[in-house]
């Protein structure tokens, strides 16, 4: 095959020179278990607690607010189920919105089968909820607000800290799933006022496998949601992913270092301009507040795998929301949230860039998508242009 | 997640377009579900001399479709009738399990183009074709 065109930074992005550097050591040498006293175990001990202060900085927080995981989707089951321990008291209804990744979604569901309840807020057509909504959705009983800070299919950015006004008069505790979100755009949790927030090393340049949970310093320690060796200040056992870590943390440094990513914005501007062009395309998500790297579209009368498999004979890489691209029979739950139908749902394209993505690439994609779109709509029978 | 056939008659489908010569015309599926199959033949003396198809959907979907006009192109009517979603897999080296489906609605759509055909002779389908093609909502799925 050709040179691989990899849009699809969403889903995974490569592990940045920053990251290996920084995790390079613990596989080598290193290898000591970051809970021994001898001189192995403390550098791989002194790594986790470095790492730890960089994390904290980049999203101005503490270091004893950095919690590490196993994974993005581990931290969101720790948030939602914690902050149903931790506010009992209060109550059991939760609030989140309908565009949320599975990791919240799906935990949410399960806290609905050990007696929560649960409210989805429904998304405007950019992917947006609504405040007022939001408002009086709140109750006595709500202990928890959970909403993304920007979606990972359409990337729509969602506005945080007008949430967390909202969330804080009512001694609501608010949590964010910024997976997508971190190193692409400026994350600081005092000016967005959570109480927590989930970031996933692999989707900015560290290795799979390890993720974060930030939890502000004035909230009770977390319940476990893995009990054991009494790792991460007894929160969270398990011998650490030392190389994973110090990654993640470089690999974020390296990014916010980065920001703003204006460059990036641009090459996805020029994308979208260019597959516009396309009749009866169109953008999904907010047009204005978006991710830097996300381009995403629906187009009529084709099906999303049908356009991935032939993007991929040319060696490019995308995501779709179409049912047969899930494995399921509905398309995507985010896509149907926006209002779109489903037959229009079948036929979306998602294109993340990554900062290496170059203008040629781009070129590339315009011209064999282009292509793709035209040749999937000449064999489609629902398609009736020319 | 495909086999090697599969991907081969999804980068190179067989008969694929608008039939001129058709006189009979099957279609199933629907958009909701995303799959659309319509399969267009030209019938002379209960022999299907000519066939293409025009499908909305997945890689399986668009590669039973190529498939199944290759699998009907020259038969008999009753021998078209005879063909499963099984022989459809079959001679795609087999289908993701999550992808049953296309090939029922490849079977299915050959159906629905012989009965468009006994339709326009004056004959019941029904008897001769022996489903009733519920082709509706995505329970076929
Ligand atoms: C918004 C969002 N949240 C959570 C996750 C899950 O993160 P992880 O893959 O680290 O479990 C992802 C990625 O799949 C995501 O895009």
């Amino acid at each position: 095959m050709e040179k691989l065109v990899y849009l699809d930074n969403a889903a995974t992005t490569r592990v940045s020179k920053a990251a290996l550097d920084a995790m390079l050591p613990f596989l080598g040498d290193s290898y000591g278990n970051p809970s021994s006293i001898y001189s192995v175990g403390r550098d791989a001990k002194a790594a986790i607690e470095n790492a730890r202060g960089i994390v904290a900085a980049a999203i101005g927080a503490q270091a004893g607010e950095i919690f590490f995981t196993g994974s993005g989707t581990e931290a969101n089951n720790w948030a939602l189920k914690s902050a149903v321990a931790l506010r009992k008291d209060k109550g059991n209804h939760i609030i989140t919105s309908a565009i949320e990744h599975p990791a919240v979604l799906k935990t949410a569901e399960y806290l609905q089968t050990q007696g929560c309840e649960v409210t989805y807020l429904g998304v405007d057509k950019f992917g947006q909820i609504s405040l007022s909504e939001l408002e009086n959705a709140i109750r006595e009983d709500t202990v928890l607000i959970s909403i993304m800070t920007a979606n990972n299919e359409i990337g729509t950015i969602l506005p945080i800290s007008e949430i967390s006004k909202i969330a804080k008069a009512r001694d609501v505790l608010l949590h964010t799933d910024a997976v997508q979100a971190a190193g692409s755009i400026p994350i600081d949790v005092a000016e967005m006022g959570v109480d927590m927030l989930t970031l996933s090393g692999h989707k900015l340049g560290a290795p799979k496998g390890v993720g974060v949970l930030f939890k502000k310093k004035n909230l009770k320690l977390l319940p476990p949601l893995i009990h054991g060796g009494g790792q991460e200040h007894g929160a969270r056992s398990g011998t650490e992913n030392v190389a994973g870590i110090a990654g993640l943390a470089a690999a974020l440094n390296y990014r916010v270092s980065q920001l703003p990513q204006t460059k990036l914005a641009a090459k996805r501007d020029r994308l979208v301009a260019e597959l516009l062009k396309i009749p009866r395309s169109a953008l999904t998500g907010d047009p204005v507040n978006r991710l830097p790297g996300i381009a995403s579209f629906v187009f009529e009368a084709i099906e999303g795998e049908s356009m991935l498999l032939m993007l991929d004979h040319f060696g490019i890489c995308g995501s779709s929301g179409s049912a047969c691209s899930s494995g399921s029979l509905d398309p995507s739950h985010v896509l149907l949230a926006i209002g779109l139908p489903h037959e229009v749902a079948h036929g979306s394209l998602r294109l993340s860039l990554s900062e290496d993505t170059t203008d040629e690439e781009i070129d590339f994609v315009v011209e064999k998508l282009t292509g793709v779109v035209a040749k999937l709509r000449k064999m489609s029978p629902v398609w009736d242009g020319e | 997640m495909y086999s090697e056939k599969v991907m081969e008659h999804f980068a190179n489908p067989r008969n694929v377009g608008e039939l001129e010569t058709a006189n009979a015309v099957g279609e199933v599926g629907n958009a909701k579900c995303g799959d659309i199959m319509k399969i267009y033949m030209k019938i002379e003396n209960d022999i299907i001399t000519d066939v293409s198809f025009k499908t909305f959907g997945c890689g399986a979907a668009v590669a039973t479709s190529s498939m199944a006009t290759e699998l009907v192109k020259g038969k008999t009517l009753k021998e078209a009738l005879n063909i499963t979603n099984k022989a459809v897999t079959e001679a795609l080296d087999g289908l993701p399990n999550e992808k049953i489906h296309c090939s029922v609605l490849a079977e299915q759509a050959i159906r629905a183009a012989i009965t468009d055909y006994y339709k326009q002779q004056g004959n019941d389908p029904l008897p001769l074709v022996g489903c009733d093609l519920d082709c509706e909502g995505c329970g076929g799925h």
